[in-house]
């Protein structure tokens, strides 16, 4: 029996998320007995797999496939997956992960299961634990297909050093025409920031900060941390920043190892995106701010006398700690 | 151009959560359902190709009899006529083969869907339905044009966007940016008045087995207390977060 993971790359670079899910698919493979076979499309070098428990690391380089396209990687996926006989497929909750899979549960016939946050239980059926309402509640799912796909959350296994001996296939997938009908015209990155998806630490801010212009010591201190920024909607509806940045229900969700909220007062749909989050700071003037009912951490304090304190003294733990 | 805006009834987004007969179903007690919001973006959506481009919109939801409040909702608004599939969702990909049929046999040039529902999160039955029917699919669809035969859309990737074209037909998985929160619309007295006599057709479902089953629903673990830090104190704070959090 094998599991198969795709693993993503960007310009040519693993993933930290392909790393976690790796990790990930290799408790899999160890639940179900089997090994773990990589799959990932134009990435320069797959070494690292083999300190996280991948056997094989299927090698794919297509020009054609420079561009993601979600129809085309879920048709290699798919013929990757019935090469080595997958009974698994591991994949990560990217954007893009998140846009092929539902093509590759029709392309297998396989159940998915999205939002994963555990290894699943094999005793009976084969269960998941996921994340269900927004963070609000898990839910066990069991799928009943012969192959199953798996979506990981975001930080939700983490990454586990496993060595292993790793060999590598080069693999081509057929594709043709009707694989390529969407055509991506032209992708605006932010290249010199974090994501909020990749991100470790999120520094956000919210109504309390006042004002757009006030947003450089949020910047600030997501610099100290190498954080991402992110904001709540207000924030991004009266247009101080982008609506990538908002978090919640209606935004991104973050699963982050820390998040940090100042000026934000925590209404439950902005608290719906963060829970997967591990530690939580809040930093708010209210003392009765619902988000110290959420927050491991918190400040009762102005934004404005409490971030650029924090600032310094982080920069000086940074230099200490270097 | 014909347009099926698919539509989830969701619990409203301030809810209380909380699971019956031993956990294994989700309370409805006390529970406002809603048009899930990532469809209310496409809804809206729909509206604006209908006033300024000419379109006809329908929407389709599958679900019991429960449902029908959510999309004469729908109608409300300004959707043409409803359909509904007489089955409890249990998964994904169930409520994507429904859908399929109805799609097919609707035979649209759009279909608009939300890039997840706010219960389960599931974030496949665009994607599913698509593949089923062979159109093409674009997900987390923040903005869409449609001149003729081609759509032009910017999809939400992480850290940015992507501009995508493709021929119809298409499936969108859509989201908030699909248009403003201000122009979402709210039915008003005509609406709701329209909307009684506006068809309201339900369809026996093509009873597709799940692939999936929620066995049990489970609350997070109780929080312990906040530990308060001194804003005079911020060495404690990173003490904190370095040696107990280990998150710095
Ligand atoms: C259907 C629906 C979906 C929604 N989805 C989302 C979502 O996805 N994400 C989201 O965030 N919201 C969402 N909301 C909105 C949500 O209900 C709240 O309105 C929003 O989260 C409040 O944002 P805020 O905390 O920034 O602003 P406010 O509620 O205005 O709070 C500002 C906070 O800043 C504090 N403050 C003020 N000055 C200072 C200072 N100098 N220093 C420190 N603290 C200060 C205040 O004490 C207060 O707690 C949604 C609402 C609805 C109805």
């Amino acid at each position: 029996m094998s599991v198969l993971v795709y693993t993503e790359s960007e310009n040519g670079k693993l993933k930290k998320a392909a790393l976690e899910v790796a990790s990930y698919a290799k408790a899999v493979a160890d639940a179900i007995g089997g090994n773990v076979t990589a799959v990932s499309i134009n990435s320069d070098n797959n070494d690292d797999l083999a300190n996280y428990g991948v056997h094989k690391s299927l090698e794919v380089s297509d020009e054609k496939l420079q561009k993601f396209n979600a129809d085309a990687y879920a048709e290699v996926i798919t013929q990757a997956a019935k090469k080595v006989d997958a009974k698994v497929v591991v994949i990560s909750q990217s954007a893009n992960a998140k846009y092929l899979a539902p093509l590759l549960s029709v392309n297998l016939s396989a159940a998915y299961a999205s939002n994963v946050v555990d290894v699943p239980k094999t005793d009976n059926e084969f269960t998941v634990e996921r994340t269900a309402f927004t963070n609000k509640a898990f839910n066990h799912t069991s799928l009943s297909t012969d192959i199953k796909i798996l979506g990981l959350s975001n930080n939700a296994f983490g990454l586990k050093e496993n060595k292993v001996e790793m060999s590598k296939e080069d693999f081509s997938a057929e594709l043709n025409d009707d694989h390529f009908k969407i055509n991506v015209e032209s992708v605006d990155k932010n290249t010199d920031k974090v994501s909020i998806a990749d991100a470790e630490v999120v520094v956000s801010g919210g109504r309390g900060l006042k004002d757009p212009k006030n947003w450089g010591m949020i910047e600030d201190l997501a610099d100290v941390l190498g954080a991402a920024t992110a904001c709540s909607k207000p924030v991004s509806d009266m247009g101080w920043r982008p609506h990538s940045e908002h978090v919640g229900q209606t935004g991104k969700p973050v699963a982050s190892n820390l998040y940090i909220a100042i000026g934000i007062s925590g209404a439950i749909q902005h608290l719906a995106g963060i829970s997967a989050s591990k530690t939580k700071v809040v930093i708010n003037t209210d003392d009765e701010a619902p988000f110290f009912k959420a927050a491991d951490y918190g400040i009762v304090g102005d934004a404005f006398e409490v971030v650029p304190k924090l600032i310094e003294k982080l920069k000086d733990f940074k230099a200490n700690n270097a | 151009m014909k347009i099926l805006v698919c539509i989830s009834h969701v619990p409203d987004t301030t809810s209380k959560i909380n699971f019956t007969e031993n956990d294994t179903k989700f309370d409805t007690n006390g529970v406002q359902f809603v048009i899930n919001p990532n469809d209310e973006f496409g809804l809206t959506r729909a509206m604006w190709f209908k006033e300024k481009q000419g379109a006809t919109v329908d929407v389709v939801t599958v679900g019991d009899k429960s449902t029908e409040p959510t999309i004469r909702k729908a109608l409300a608004i300004g959707a043409d006529s409803a359909i509904r599939v007489d089955a409890e969702p249990v998964d994904g990909f169930q409520v994507a083969k429904e859908l399929a049929k109805v799609a097919e046999d609707g035979d649209y040039d759009l279909i608009i869907a939300g890039r997840e529902s706010i219960d389960y999160n599931g974030g496949m039955v665009p994607g599913m339905l698509a593949k089923l029917i062979g159109a093409n699919f674009i997900n987390t669809c923040v903005s869409l044009e449609i001149e003729g035969e081609k759509a032009t859309a910017v999809r939400e990737i992480d850290g940015g966007k992507e501009t995508l074209t493709a021929h119809l037909p298409l499936v969108i998985g859509g989201q908030k940016g699909l248009v403003e929160e201000s122009d979402l619309k709210i039915p008003n007295m005509r609406g709701i008045m329209m909307a009684r006599k506006k068809p309201l057709k339900v369809v026996e479902p093509v009873a597709e087995t799940p692939l999936t089953k929620a066995e049990k629903f489970e609350k997070p673990a109780p929080k312990g207390e906040v530990k308060l830090v001194d804003a005079d104190n911020i060495d404690e704070l990173i003490d904190l977060l370095h040696n107990e959090a280990k998150a710095i």
